[in-house]
């Protein structure tokens, strides 16, 4: 397999794609483009239409309107047999009835090798993924972790420009899940293609990709790279999903302030917890600076870092999260506080949009 | 969204204390006992103290004499081929069954157990009036002018074979039908997505894994097939005696229930056989991770 052709194919282009079920229209109106060998992730709380979308994809649903090109061939109504692209189901779709060489020699059966070539493709992708002394076992014989491993192997084995992973780590346990995080993108890089993957994660997907799309009620509500989306949600659904966020609506903020930011009714403040900078003391109520002061309602010690639950003098809540360091202030319950921040970067202001 | 299930047994099954439960098996138990395993035991040990002779060499006569040999032979190939077709015609429509929706799902049904708790003399005596000389099949061939005389449906082994088959039908669907429920539809779809065909897909995965069902179900329904009698003595010919009919007629008849006896056991034996393999496969649908 050439590099060279790799890296010119395997770009996706979803065109004004939409997805009704009856009189709910799950998709709406995706338009986005992927580029060959990048790792995109699909990022939502269920029911946004990630699935949907991958499976659209996948060719397990066609769209209602709209075009799907692969590296510009328009795939959007071929069956998934035609489209050839590999697959990672969230249950792993590992077939119980053969065994981890026979899963994986599948997709290379299918497409007709000799049983030579078979036999070799699929021992390289077995040993790809370390699992060449399981060749042998039926996937109920192997854990949750090394039945992942045969899924992808299996998904990898014929080289498709594209492979789409469906909530692949959703079953395995929170340890074992960052690991394959690691493996997946390594081999993701080591062959060159395309990774479309599904996640409600927002770790995973900040972990792994290369961009982020951040999907809500069947549209993308922001996409960029896991660090733009995190440092400038774009509104307050991409700011609460991805990360913990601070949002102080307008009323909550002291008139000059507001103006001074040139802020509007239908705006907000957004800071990330881990920006907020704590002070010792300080009175009740807004002073005319803008300065914000509460107290401190909770502490949770987390290991790396302190989270403090501060309640403002109205009642509005505010999660700040402190460097678990030697030199740290540290606070108690029922502590005054001031609540700030360092520089102008660290907040922004958005729409509740 | 994938509906798939998570057949996973991690972790140690866990023993809950006894509630006592159990003892509820006991009247069953008792029933069973004193009108199914006594009669048995008391058949055998009657028919063998009545017999002036060795019941061994009873026997031995007995599945020696042509009359026994054409008979096991007949009940035996009747069973296999009504099996066999039960099977063909049932696949489908179980498939379709596992796949359909409330509505679809609550027609095949009803259209498949409906008759199973009509009383079976009437389905066969309905048989009759569909398949005989003057019957519905045979008026609508001769009316059409697509045969000059009408064809022998029944009063021989055809006529067996399609009232058998249609009555022993429900079984098979719904030991199929319970199998494949149990069928992931997500590997069938995967195997789409590698490249598949739609028959490839079925012939590779979904066939294999109904493969269970297709064993239960065959033996299910061949052991029913081989103690049918009120099928065959309706709609048989004077040549289609299965051994049911056999063991009838040395009662009813002849009143040699020694010879009866004997032949019983012949259904019997071929029924715990049968028994045996099908413990062993349902053995099989544990490896193979059901």
């Amino acid at each position: 397999m050439g590099a060279e052709r790799m890296k010119t194919s395997g770009s996706i282009r979803f065109r004004g794609i939409s997805k009704k079920y009856g009189d709910l229209t799950v998709v709406d109106d995706i338009n986005l483009s992927i580029a060959p060998g990048e790792f995109f992730s699909l990022l939502g709380p269920s029911g946004s239409g990630k699935t949907t979308t991958l499976m659209m994809l996948a060719g397990f649903a066609m769209p209602d309107a709209g075009q799907i090109l692969l590296d510009d061939t328009d795939i959007s109504h071929m069956s998934p047999q035609q489209r050839n692209l590999g697959m990672v189901f969230q249950n792993y779709a590992l077939f119980p009835h053969m065994s981890v060489l026979e899963n994986v020699m599948f997709p290379l059966k299918v497409r007709k090798f000799s049983a030579r070539e078979c036999l070799e493709r699929a021992k390289w992708a077995i040993d790809l993924v370390r699992l060449s002394s399981f060749e042998k076992r039926l996937p109920k014989e192997l854990s949750g972790g090394q039945q992942q491993r045969v899924a992808l192997a299996r998904a990898v084995v014929f080289h498709p420009k594209v492979v789409l992973m469906d909530e692949p780590l959703g079953a395995l346990d929170k340890n074992l899940r960052f690991q394959m995080q690691m493996e997946i993108k390594e081999l993701q890089r080591k062959l060159d293609m395309t990774v479309v993957f599904v996640t409600h994660d927002q770790e995973e997907a900040m972990n792994m990709s290369d961009r982020i799309a951040i999907m809500n009620n069947g549209r993308i509500e922001q996409l960029g790279t896991p660090k733009e989306v995190y440092e400038a949600p774009r509104n307050i659904f991409a700011a609460g999903f991805l990360g913990e966020a601070n949002i102080l609506p307008y009323s909550r903020l002291s008139p000059d302030y507001r103006t001074g930011m040139g802020m509007g009714h239908e705006d907000s403040l957004f800071i990330r917890p881990e920006r907020v900078v704590l002070g010792r003391g300080g009175r009740p109520g807004n002073d005319d600076t803008g300065q914000l002061h509460g107290e401190v309602l909770n502490v949770s010690f987390l290991g790396h870092i302190v989270r403090y639950e501060v309640t403002l003098h109205d009642g509005l809540k505010i999660y700040a999260d402190s460097a678990n360091l030697a030199d740290m202030p540290v606070f108690d319950v029922g502590d005054p506080v001031s609540v700030g921040w360092r520089n102008p970067s660290d907040i922004r202001i958005i729409n509740h949009g | 969204m994938a509906e798939s299930i998570l057949r996973q047994d991690r972790g140690m099954a866990v023993r809950l204390p006894p509630i006592g439960t159990d003892k509820l098996i006991y009247p069953v138990l008792a029933f069973l006992g004193i009108f199914f395993v006594l009669p048995i035991v008391w058949f055998f040990a009657k028919s063998a103290a009545d017999f002036d002779g060795s019941f061994a060499a009873m026997l031995l006569e007995t599945f020696t004499s042509p009359m026994f040999m054409t008979v096991a032979w007949k009940t035996v190939w009747i069973s296999l081929l009504v099996t066999m077709l039960a099977l063909l015609a049932a696949y489908p429509v179980a498939y379709t069954l596992s796949r359909a929706t409330s509505f679809r799902f609550t027609l095949i049904i009803i259209c498949v157990v409906l008759p199973y708790f009509t009383s079976i003399i009437v389905r066969t005596y309905s048989w009759m009036i569909i398949l005989g000389t003057k019957g519905v099949i045979n008026n609508f061939l001769v009316g059409m002018g697509l045969i000059e005389k009408p064809l022998n449906l029944m009063y021989n082994m055809t006529g067996v074979v399609i009232g058998m088959t249609y009555v022993l039908l429900p079984y098979f669907v719904l030991t199929l039908y319970s199998a494949m429920k149990g069928i992931d539809m997500w590997l069938v779809q995967a195997a789409r997505s590698m490249g598949a065909s739609n028959f490839y897909a079925f012939r590779k995965v979904f066939f294999p894994l109904s493969m269970p069902g297709i064993i239960s179900g065959f033996l299910i329904v061949y052991i029913l097939a081989v103690g049918f009698f009120i099928t065959p003595a309706l709609m048989g010919g004077p040549n289609d005696v299965m051994m049911a009919m056999l063991i009838q007629r040395n009662i009813e008849v002849t009143m040699d229930w020694p010879l009866a006896s004997a032949l019983s056991l012949f259904l019997l034996v071929i029924t715990l056989a049968i028994y045996a393999v099908y413990c062993r496969y349902t053995d099989l649908d544990k490896m193979l991770g059901k």
